[in-house]
Protein backbone atom coordinates (compact mmCIF):
# COMPACT_ATOMS: atom_id res chain seq x y z
CA UNK A 1 0.00 0.00 0.00
CA UNK A 2 0.99 3.43 0.63
CA UNK A 3 4.02 2.78 3.20
CA UNK A 4 6.31 5.15 4.17
CA UNK A 5 3.60 7.75 3.87
CA UNK A 6 1.76 6.49 7.25
CA UNK A 7 5.03 6.83 9.66
CA UNK A 8 5.16 9.85 10.19
CA UNK A 9 2.62 11.79 11.07
CA UNK A 10 3.40 15.56 9.37
CA UNK A 11 4.23 13.07 6.04
CA UNK A 12 1.86 13.83 3.29
CA UNK A 13 1.57 10.79 0.70
CA UNK A 14 2.58 12.12 -3.07
CA UNK A 15 -1.30 12.55 -3.35
CA UNK A 16 -2.03 14.79 -0.66
CA UNK A 17 -3.33 12.60 1.91
CA UNK A 18 -2.10 12.66 5.59
CA UNK A 19 -2.65 8.99 6.34
CA UNK A 20 -2.76 8.97 10.46
CA UNK A 21 -5.65 11.56 10.16
CA UNK A 22 -7.75 9.67 7.95
CA UNK A 23 -6.76 6.78 10.22
CA UNK A 24 -8.13 8.96 12.96
CA UNK A 25 -11.14 9.34 11.01
CA UNK A 26 -11.57 5.48 10.71
CA UNK A 27 -10.92 5.31 14.79
CA UNK A 28 -14.35 7.71 14.90
CA UNK A 29 -16.27 5.43 12.48
CA UNK A 30 -15.34 2.39 14.78
CA UNK A 31 -16.76 4.48 18.20
CA UNK A 32 -20.48 4.30 19.37
CA UNK A 33 -23.47 6.66 18.06
CA UNK A 34 -23.90 10.42 19.18
CA UNK A 35 -26.85 12.36 17.74
CA UNK A 36 -27.78 16.54 18.22
CA UNK A 37 -30.41 18.17 17.55
CA UNK A 38 -31.49 21.67 17.89
CA UNK A 39 -34.63 22.93 18.40
CA UNK A 40 -36.55 26.07 19.49
CA UNK A 41 -34.55 27.21 23.02
CA UNK A 42 -33.68 23.37 23.15
CA UNK A 43 -30.93 21.43 22.23
CA UNK A 44 -30.44 17.67 22.39
CA UNK A 45 -27.41 15.19 22.39
CA UNK A 46 -28.14 11.47 22.57
CA UNK A 47 -26.02 8.38 23.11
CA UNK A 48 -25.42 5.24 22.33
CA UNK A 49 -23.74 3.44 25.18
CA UNK A 50 -22.04 0.44 25.15
CA UNK A 51 -23.53 -2.42 26.62
CA UNK A 52 -22.26 -3.06 29.86
CA UNK A 53 -20.56 -6.58 30.81
CA UNK A 54 -22.41 -8.78 33.84
CA UNK A 55 -20.02 -7.27 36.66
CA UNK A 56 -19.86 -3.77 35.32
CA UNK A 57 -20.75 -0.63 37.21
CA UNK A 58 -22.59 1.24 35.03
CA UNK A 59 -23.79 3.75 37.94
CA UNK A 60 -20.30 5.30 38.25
CA UNK A 61 -19.03 4.04 35.03
CA UNK A 62 -18.31 7.63 33.00
CA UNK A 63 -20.36 8.64 30.48
CA UNK A 64 -20.08 9.68 26.68
CA UNK A 65 -21.54 12.96 27.38
CA UNK A 66 -19.53 15.35 29.20
CA UNK A 67 -19.89 19.14 30.73
CA UNK A 68 -17.65 21.75 29.58
CA UNK A 69 -18.72 24.46 31.44
CA UNK A 70 -22.22 24.95 33.34
CA UNK A 71 -23.45 26.16 30.15
CA UNK A 72 -21.75 23.63 27.13
CA UNK A 73 -22.06 20.19 27.01
CA UNK A 74 -19.94 17.84 24.74
CA UNK A 75 -20.55 14.20 22.80
CA UNK A 76 -17.85 12.00 21.77
CA UNK A 77 -17.23 9.18 19.35
CA UNK A 78 -14.23 7.29 19.12
CA UNK A 79 -11.59 6.27 21.55
CA UNK A 80 -12.75 7.19 25.19
CA UNK A 81 -9.39 7.95 26.28
CA UNK A 82 -8.43 10.56 24.04
CA UNK A 83 -11.46 12.03 24.44
CA UNK A 84 -10.99 12.58 28.36
CA UNK A 85 -7.43 14.15 28.02
CA UNK A 86 -9.74 16.46 25.26
CA UNK A 87 -12.26 17.05 27.07
CA UNK A 88 -10.17 18.29 30.14
CA UNK A 89 -8.25 20.60 28.06
CA UNK A 90 -11.74 22.48 27.04
CA UNK A 91 -12.57 22.44 30.50
CA UNK A 92 -9.19 24.34 31.66
CA UNK A 93 -9.84 26.60 28.74
CA UNK A 94 -13.69 27.50 29.77
CA UNK A 95 -12.50 28.28 33.05
CA UNK A 96 -9.14 30.24 32.24
CA UNK A 97 -11.59 32.24 29.97
CA UNK A 98 -13.58 33.19 32.59
CA UNK A 99 -10.63 33.88 34.65
CA UNK A 100 -8.93 36.76 31.91
CA UNK A 101 -12.36 37.81 30.63
CA UNK A 102 -14.67 37.36 33.12
CA UNK A 103 -17.31 35.80 31.01
CA UNK A 104 -18.39 32.64 30.36
CA UNK A 105 -16.98 31.05 26.69
CA UNK A 106 -19.14 31.28 23.69
CA UNK A 107 -20.35 27.78 22.39
CA UNK A 108 -18.24 28.91 19.12
CA UNK A 109 -14.93 30.15 20.44
CA UNK A 110 -14.45 26.36 22.96
CA UNK A 111 -15.56 24.63 19.89
CA UNK A 112 -12.74 26.84 17.87
CA UNK A 113 -10.70 26.04 20.73
CA UNK A 114 -10.94 21.90 20.78
CA UNK A 115 -10.60 21.73 16.77
CA UNK A 116 -7.40 23.96 17.16
CA UNK A 117 -6.17 21.17 20.09
CA UNK A 118 -7.42 18.64 17.37
CA UNK A 119 -5.57 20.55 14.75
CA UNK A 120 -2.32 20.50 16.39
CA UNK A 121 -2.30 16.95 17.40
CA UNK A 122 -1.86 16.54 13.21
CA UNK A 123 1.17 18.62 12.71
CA UNK A 124 3.48 17.47 15.44
CA UNK A 125 6.08 15.54 16.13
CA UNK A 126 5.82 12.78 18.28
CA UNK A 127 1.97 12.80 18.84
CA UNK A 128 -0.41 10.90 17.19
CA UNK A 129 -3.89 13.52 16.37
CA UNK A 130 -7.20 12.56 18.86
CA UNK A 131 -9.34 9.77 17.72
CA UNK A 132 -12.51 11.02 18.20
CA UNK A 133 -14.71 13.42 16.98
CA UNK A 134 -17.03 15.94 19.08
CA UNK A 135 -20.33 17.29 19.15
CA UNK A 136 -20.46 20.87 21.15
CA UNK A 137 -23.74 21.97 21.94
CA UNK A 138 -25.04 24.82 24.23
CA UNK A 139 -26.50 28.32 24.96
CA UNK A 140 -24.06 31.34 24.69
CA UNK A 141 -24.80 33.57 27.53
CA UNK A 142 -27.73 35.16 27.43
CA UNK A 143 -28.96 33.79 23.80
CA UNK A 144 -32.24 31.82 23.44
CA UNK A 145 -30.88 30.46 20.75
CA UNK A 146 -28.85 26.57 20.52
CA UNK A 147 -26.04 25.96 18.96
CA UNK A 148 -24.44 22.66 17.66
CA UNK A 149 -21.13 21.92 16.09
CA UNK A 150 -18.68 19.36 15.34
CA UNK A 151 -15.36 18.73 15.44
CA UNK A 152 -13.08 16.11 13.69
CA UNK A 153 -9.37 14.77 13.88
CA UNK A 154 -8.34 16.92 11.70
CA UNK A 155 -9.51 19.85 13.39
CA UNK A 156 -12.42 21.14 11.24
CA UNK A 157 -15.10 22.45 12.44
CA UNK A 158 -18.39 23.35 11.40
CA UNK A 159 -22.08 24.27 12.37
CA UNK A 160 -25.04 22.23 12.25
CA UNK A 161 -28.89 21.89 12.75
CA UNK A 162 -28.59 18.06 13.80
CA UNK A 163 -25.97 15.82 13.17
CA UNK A 164 -24.74 12.45 14.09
CA UNK A 165 -21.26 10.73 14.35
CA UNK A 166 -19.53 7.10 14.89
CA UNK A 167 -21.06 4.00 14.03
CA UNK A 168 -23.28 4.39 11.17
CA UNK A 169 -23.30 8.01 11.43
CA UNK A 170 -24.61 8.01 7.59
CA UNK A 171 -27.64 6.62 8.74
CA UNK A 172 -28.85 8.82 11.12
CA UNK A 173 -27.81 11.70 9.25
CA UNK A 174 -29.68 10.70 6.20
CA UNK A 175 -32.56 9.71 9.03
CA UNK A 176 -32.54 13.48 10.50
CA UNK A 177 -32.54 14.89 7.01
CA UNK A 178 -35.62 13.59 6.33
CA UNK A 179 -37.44 14.07 9.80
CA UNK A 180 -35.49 17.53 11.09
CA UNK A 181 -37.80 20.75 11.30
CA UNK A 182 -37.09 23.77 11.98
CA UNK A 183 -38.35 25.22 15.54
CA UNK A 184 -39.50 21.90 17.53
CA UNK A 185 -40.47 22.18 20.81
CA UNK A 186 -38.73 19.97 23.92
CA UNK A 187 -41.09 16.92 23.40
CA UNK A 188 -40.32 16.36 19.60
CA UNK A 189 -37.10 17.10 19.47
CA UNK A 190 -36.18 14.88 22.30
CA UNK A 191 -38.69 12.27 20.56
CA UNK A 192 -36.33 12.97 16.85
CA UNK A 193 -33.04 12.40 19.23
CA UNK A 194 -34.53 9.03 20.36
CA UNK A 195 -35.94 7.94 17.16
CA UNK A 196 -32.74 8.65 15.59
CA UNK A 197 -30.73 6.93 17.11
CA UNK A 198 -33.30 3.55 17.31
CA UNK A 199 -31.74 3.51 13.58
CA UNK A 200 -28.45 2.01 14.96
CA UNK A 201 -29.17 1.13 18.72
CA UNK A 202 -30.59 -2.62 18.35
CA UNK A 203 -31.17 -3.20 22.25
CA UNK A 204 -32.90 -0.18 22.63
CA UNK A 205 -33.53 1.98 25.83
CA UNK A 206 -31.64 0.91 28.13
CA UNK A 207 -28.41 1.73 25.99
CA UNK A 208 -28.93 5.23 24.82
CA UNK A 209 -28.14 8.19 27.03
CA UNK A 210 -30.28 11.59 26.48
CA UNK A 211 -28.94 15.31 27.56
CA UNK A 212 -31.50 17.53 27.34
CA UNK A 213 -29.86 21.70 27.64
CA UNK A 214 -32.23 24.43 27.63
CA UNK A 215 -31.32 28.47 28.15
CA UNK A 216 -29.58 29.38 31.10
CA UNK A 217 -30.43 25.86 33.09
CA UNK A 218 -28.33 23.47 33.81
CA UNK A 219 -27.89 20.19 31.86
CA UNK A 220 -30.72 17.39 32.55
CA UNK A 221 -30.00 13.89 31.95
CA UNK A 222 -33.26 12.02 30.87
CA UNK A 223 -34.25 9.07 33.05
CA UNK A 224 -33.73 5.81 32.19
CA UNK A 225 -37.72 5.53 32.49
CA UNK A 226 -38.76 8.30 30.58
CA UNK A 227 -36.28 7.40 27.58
CA UNK A 228 -37.88 3.50 27.76
CA UNK A 229 -41.38 5.24 27.84
CA UNK A 230 -40.34 7.37 24.74
CA UNK A 231 -38.49 4.22 23.11
CA UNK A 232 -42.43 2.01 23.51
CA UNK A 233 -44.29 4.84 22.29
CA UNK A 234 -42.10 5.11 19.41
CA UNK A 235 -42.05 1.27 18.68
CA UNK A 236 -46.10 1.48 19.07
CA UNK A 237 -46.41 3.66 16.23
CA UNK A 238 -43.68 1.92 14.19
CA UNK A 239 -46.09 -1.29 15.05
CA UNK A 240 -49.50 0.49 13.81
CA UNK A 241 -47.77 1.72 10.68
CA UNK A 242 -46.70 -1.16 9.72
CA UNK A 243 -50.02 -3.31 10.51
CA UNK A 244 -51.74 -0.53 8.90
CA UNK A 245 -49.41 -0.86 5.57
CA UNK A 246 -50.09 -5.08 5.83
CA UNK A 247 -53.69 -4.59 5.48
CA UNK A 248 -54.75 -1.59 3.39
CA UNK A 249 -51.31 -2.36 1.37
CA UNK A 250 -52.99 -0.26 -1.46
CA UNK A 251 -53.58 3.29 0.71
CA UNK A 252 -50.46 3.22 1.17
CA UNK A 253 -49.28 2.85 -1.83
CA UNK A 254 -51.15 5.41 -3.63
CA UNK A 255 -49.93 8.06 -1.22
CA UNK A 256 -46.28 6.81 -2.86
CA UNK A 257 -43.87 9.55 -2.83
CA UNK A 258 -44.99 11.88 0.50
CA UNK A 259 -42.93 12.15 3.53
CA UNK A 260 -45.77 10.11 5.18
CA UNK A 261 -45.35 6.82 2.47
CA UNK A 262 -41.61 7.07 3.59
CA UNK A 263 -41.51 6.88 7.23
CA UNK A 264 -44.53 4.12 6.90
CA UNK A 265 -42.32 1.85 4.89
CA UNK A 266 -39.70 1.91 7.93
CA UNK A 267 -37.08 4.12 7.82
CA UNK A 268 -33.79 1.61 7.02
CA UNK A 269 -35.26 0.51 3.56
CA UNK A 270 -35.62 3.72 2.36
CA UNK A 271 -31.75 4.60 3.22
CA UNK A 272 -30.21 1.49 1.71
CA UNK A 273 -31.86 2.53 -1.42
CA UNK A 274 -30.59 6.04 -1.79
CA UNK A 275 -26.91 7.37 -2.24
CA UNK A 276 -25.59 9.53 0.50
CA UNK A 277 -25.91 13.32 -0.62
CA UNK A 278 -29.23 12.80 -2.39
CA UNK A 279 -31.75 15.72 -1.61
CA UNK A 280 -34.12 13.97 1.28
CA UNK A 281 -37.58 13.29 -0.36
CA UNK A 282 -40.11 16.08 1.29
CA UNK B 1 4.22 44.35 63.70
CA UNK B 2 7.54 45.49 64.10
CA UNK B 3 11.04 44.34 62.48
CA UNK B 4 12.45 43.60 65.77
CA UNK B 5 9.53 41.30 66.56
CA UNK B 6 10.31 38.80 64.21
CA UNK B 7 12.51 36.25 65.36
CA UNK B 8 12.50 32.78 63.61
CA UNK B 9 14.11 32.53 59.93
CA UNK B 10 11.05 32.46 58.14
CA UNK B 11 9.75 35.85 60.02
CA UNK B 12 13.37 37.03 58.98
CA UNK B 13 12.64 36.11 55.48
CA UNK B 14 9.38 37.57 55.61
CA UNK B 15 10.47 40.87 57.09
CA UNK B 16 13.09 41.46 54.28
CA UNK B 17 10.59 40.88 51.56
CA UNK B 18 8.37 43.66 53.27
CA UNK B 19 5.30 41.43 53.71
CA UNK B 20 3.17 43.38 56.39
CA UNK B 21 -0.20 42.75 57.83
CA UNK B 22 -2.65 43.64 55.12
CA UNK B 23 -4.99 46.71 55.33
CA UNK B 24 -6.58 46.36 58.83
CA UNK B 25 -9.52 48.74 58.66
CA UNK B 26 -11.48 47.15 56.18
CA UNK B 27 -13.98 44.65 57.79
CA UNK B 28 -14.77 41.14 57.46
CA UNK B 29 -16.51 39.09 59.74
CA UNK B 30 -18.28 35.53 59.46
CA UNK B 31 -20.80 34.22 62.32
CA UNK B 32 -21.86 30.70 62.10
CA UNK B 33 -25.20 29.16 63.64
CA UNK B 34 -27.23 26.28 63.74
CA UNK B 35 -27.80 25.55 60.27
CA UNK B 36 -26.41 28.65 58.67
CA UNK B 37 -23.17 30.88 58.26
CA UNK B 38 -23.12 34.93 57.75
CA UNK B 39 -20.76 36.71 55.69
CA UNK B 40 -20.42 40.27 56.52
CA UNK B 41 -17.73 42.24 54.57
CA UNK B 42 -17.33 46.45 54.53
CA UNK B 43 -18.40 48.04 51.48
CA UNK B 44 -16.02 50.49 51.68
CA UNK B 45 -13.37 50.60 49.00
CA UNK B 46 -10.20 52.57 50.85
CA UNK B 47 -6.66 53.23 49.14
CA UNK B 48 -4.78 55.26 51.91
CA UNK B 49 -7.16 57.87 53.51
CA UNK B 50 -9.45 58.36 50.66
CA UNK B 51 -12.75 56.22 49.70
CA UNK B 52 -13.30 55.42 46.49
CA UNK B 53 -16.11 52.81 46.10
CA UNK B 54 -18.97 52.53 48.47
CA UNK B 55 -20.53 49.56 47.10
CA UNK B 56 -17.41 47.32 47.32
CA UNK B 57 -18.42 43.25 46.68
CA UNK B 58 -15.00 41.55 48.74
CA UNK B 59 -16.55 38.15 48.36
CA UNK B 60 -16.40 35.57 45.37
CA UNK B 61 -18.41 32.49 45.12
CA UNK B 62 -16.26 29.37 45.06
CA UNK B 63 -18.75 26.87 44.31
CA UNK B 64 -22.59 26.46 44.94
CA UNK B 65 -21.83 26.23 49.09
CA UNK B 66 -19.12 28.14 50.14
CA UNK B 67 -18.48 31.66 50.17
CA UNK B 68 -14.87 33.48 50.25
CA UNK B 69 -14.35 37.07 51.54
CA UNK B 70 -11.32 39.03 51.20
CA UNK B 71 -9.12 41.81 53.03
CA UNK B 72 -5.87 43.32 52.05
CA UNK B 73 -2.93 44.85 49.08
CA UNK B 74 -5.33 46.03 46.72
CA UNK B 75 -4.64 43.97 43.60
CA UNK B 76 -3.79 40.87 45.40
CA UNK B 77 -7.27 40.31 46.94
CA UNK B 78 -8.73 39.88 43.62
CA UNK B 79 -6.40 38.59 41.63
CA UNK B 80 -6.05 35.63 44.50
CA UNK B 81 -9.88 34.90 45.07
CA UNK B 82 -10.34 35.41 40.92
CA UNK B 83 -7.41 32.47 40.89
CA UNK B 84 -8.76 30.17 43.43
CA UNK B 85 -12.56 30.81 42.44
CA UNK B 86 -11.20 29.61 38.59
CA UNK B 87 -9.70 26.26 40.29
CA UNK B 88 -11.84 25.24 42.37
CA UNK B 89 -15.04 25.49 39.37
CA UNK B 90 -12.44 23.55 37.02
CA UNK B 91 -12.63 20.87 40.02
CA UNK B 92 -15.99 20.68 40.25
CA UNK B 93 -16.62 20.76 36.48
CA UNK B 94 -13.52 17.56 36.01
CA UNK B 95 -15.08 15.82 39.00
CA UNK B 96 -19.15 16.33 38.57
CA UNK B 97 -19.32 17.64 42.17
CA UNK B 98 -18.44 20.32 44.56
CA UNK B 99 -15.32 19.78 46.82
CA UNK B 100 -16.72 20.60 50.78
CA UNK B 101 -15.87 23.89 52.44
CA UNK B 102 -12.86 21.91 54.41
CA UNK B 103 -11.35 20.71 50.96
CA UNK B 104 -11.41 24.12 50.23
CA UNK B 105 -9.96 25.74 53.09
CA UNK B 106 -7.55 23.10 52.70
CA UNK B 107 -6.80 23.88 48.67
CA UNK B 108 -6.72 27.55 49.50
CA UNK B 109 -4.06 27.33 52.94
CA UNK B 110 -1.98 25.37 50.38
CA UNK B 111 -2.06 28.53 47.61
CA UNK B 112 -1.61 30.71 50.10
CA UNK B 113 1.45 28.66 51.87
CA UNK B 114 3.10 28.47 47.97
CA UNK B 115 2.66 31.72 47.37
CA UNK B 116 4.08 32.59 50.65
CA UNK B 117 6.99 30.88 50.01
CA UNK B 118 7.60 32.75 46.57
CA UNK B 119 9.22 35.98 45.66
CA UNK B 120 6.42 37.89 46.06
CA UNK B 121 3.74 36.27 48.03
CA UNK B 122 -0.25 37.30 47.96
CA UNK B 123 -1.51 39.58 51.33
CA UNK B 124 -4.72 38.79 52.12
CA UNK B 125 -6.69 38.02 54.77
CA UNK B 126 -9.73 35.58 54.30
CA UNK B 127 -12.62 34.40 55.60
CA UNK B 128 -14.49 31.29 54.02
CA UNK B 129 -17.81 30.34 54.72
CA UNK B 130 -19.90 27.56 53.99
CA UNK B 131 -22.27 24.98 54.54
CA UNK B 132 -21.17 21.05 54.41
CA UNK B 133 -24.25 19.01 52.58
CA UNK B 134 -22.78 15.69 53.60
CA UNK B 135 -21.93 16.75 57.42
CA UNK B 136 -25.40 19.00 57.04
CA UNK B 137 -23.35 22.07 59.21
CA UNK B 138 -22.00 25.07 58.30
CA UNK B 139 -18.62 25.62 58.72
CA UNK B 140 -16.25 28.98 58.94
CA UNK B 141 -12.56 29.03 58.40
CA UNK B 142 -10.53 31.68 59.29
CA UNK B 143 -7.01 31.67 57.15
CA UNK B 144 -4.52 35.07 57.06
CA UNK B 145 -2.08 36.27 54.57
CA UNK B 146 0.76 34.07 56.72
CA UNK B 147 -1.71 30.93 55.67
CA UNK B 148 -2.02 30.35 58.91
CA UNK B 149 -6.37 28.41 58.96
CA UNK B 150 -8.34 27.76 61.61
CA UNK B 151 -12.18 26.10 61.68
CA UNK B 152 -14.15 28.69 64.08
CA UNK B 153 -18.19 29.22 65.08
CA UNK B 154 -17.18 32.75 64.48
CA UNK B 155 -14.08 35.15 63.31
CA UNK B 156 -13.12 38.65 61.77
CA UNK B 157 -10.05 40.15 60.25
CA UNK B 158 -8.74 43.37 61.05
CA UNK B 159 -9.52 45.42 63.91
CA UNK B 160 -13.06 44.66 63.42
CA UNK B 161 -11.42 42.02 65.45
CA UNK B 162 -10.52 43.78 68.36
CA UNK B 163 -14.26 45.12 68.60
CA UNK B 164 -16.59 42.34 67.48
CA UNK B 165 -14.99 39.45 69.31
CA UNK B 166 -15.93 39.81 72.67
CA UNK B 167 -19.52 40.72 71.91
CA UNK B 168 -19.08 37.69 69.59
CA UNK B 169 -17.21 35.58 73.39
CA UNK B 170 -20.23 36.28 74.87
CA UNK B 171 -23.85 36.37 73.00
CA UNK B 172 -22.64 33.43 70.27
CA UNK B 173 -23.98 30.16 71.24
CA UNK B 174 -23.16 27.52 68.64
CA UNK B 175 -27.42 26.38 68.23
CA UNK B 176 -28.00 30.05 67.24
CA UNK B 177 -30.91 31.04 64.68
CA UNK B 178 -30.69 33.28 61.56
CA UNK B 179 -33.12 35.63 63.60
CA UNK B 180 -30.31 35.63 66.69
CA UNK B 181 -27.30 35.69 64.48
CA UNK B 182 -28.84 38.73 62.37
CA UNK B 183 -28.87 40.40 65.83
CA UNK B 184 -25.41 39.60 67.41
CA UNK B 185 -24.51 40.98 63.62
CA UNK B 186 -26.20 44.04 64.30
CA UNK B 187 -24.59 44.73 67.95
CA UNK B 188 -21.47 44.34 66.36
CA UNK B 189 -21.72 46.65 63.22
CA UNK B 190 -23.05 49.49 65.86
CA UNK B 191 -20.58 48.67 68.05
CA UNK B 192 -17.85 49.49 64.85
CA UNK B 193 -19.65 52.35 63.66
CA UNK B 194 -19.05 53.76 67.86
CA UNK B 195 -15.33 52.45 67.52
CA UNK B 196 -13.72 52.45 64.23
CA UNK B 197 -11.95 55.91 63.62
CA UNK B 198 -13.07 55.40 59.64
CA UNK B 199 -16.27 54.97 57.75
CA UNK B 200 -16.28 51.60 56.06
CA UNK B 201 -19.78 52.13 54.55
CA UNK B 202 -22.00 49.85 55.94
CA UNK B 203 -21.61 45.93 55.31
CA UNK B 204 -22.76 43.58 52.51
CA UNK B 205 -24.71 40.62 53.90
CA UNK B 206 -24.41 37.18 52.34
CA UNK B 207 -25.95 34.38 54.09
CA UNK B 208 -24.56 30.23 53.30
CA UNK B 209 -27.43 27.50 53.98
CA UNK B 210 -28.47 24.29 53.22
CA UNK B 211 -30.24 26.65 50.10
CA UNK B 212 -27.03 27.78 48.55
CA UNK B 213 -25.58 31.31 48.81
CA UNK B 214 -27.60 33.96 49.02
CA UNK B 215 -27.41 38.15 49.01
CA UNK B 216 -29.28 39.92 51.87
CA UNK B 217 -30.20 43.62 52.46
CA UNK B 218 -28.52 44.96 55.50
CA UNK B 219 -29.96 48.39 56.18
CA UNK B 220 -27.08 51.03 57.31
CA UNK B 221 -29.20 54.30 57.90
CA UNK B 222 -29.70 54.26 61.71
CA UNK B 223 -27.33 56.82 63.21
CA UNK B 224 -25.36 55.46 66.26
CA UNK B 225 -23.45 57.91 69.00
CA UNK B 226 -20.52 56.94 70.97
CA UNK B 227 -21.62 56.80 74.78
Amino acid sequence: MASGYDRALSVFSPDGHVFQVEYALEAVKRGTCAVAVKGAAIVVLGCEKRSAMKLQDTRITPSKISMVDNHVCLAFAGLNADARILVDKARLEAQSHRLTVEDPVSIEYITKYVAGVQQRYTQSGGVRPFGISTLIVGFDPGSEEARLYQTEPSGIYSAWKANAIGRSSKTVREFLERNHKPAMDRATTIELTIKSLLEVVQTGAKNIEIAIMAPGKNVEMLGAEEIEKTVEKINAEKDAEASARRTGRGGAAAAGGGAAAASAQGPEQVLASRPAGDAPPE
Amino acid sequence: MTRSAYTCAASRELAQKDITNPNTLEVLLGITGKDFCIIAASKAAMRGASILKVNDDKTRTLNKQTLMAYVGEPGDTVQFAEYIQANIQLYSMRNGSDLSPYEVSSFVRSELAKSLRSRKPYTVNLLLGGYDPIKQKPELYWIDYLASCAPLPYAAHGYAQYYCLSILDKHHHPDITLEQGLKILRMCTDEMKRRLPVDFKGVLLKIIDKDGIREEPYSDDKQVYAP
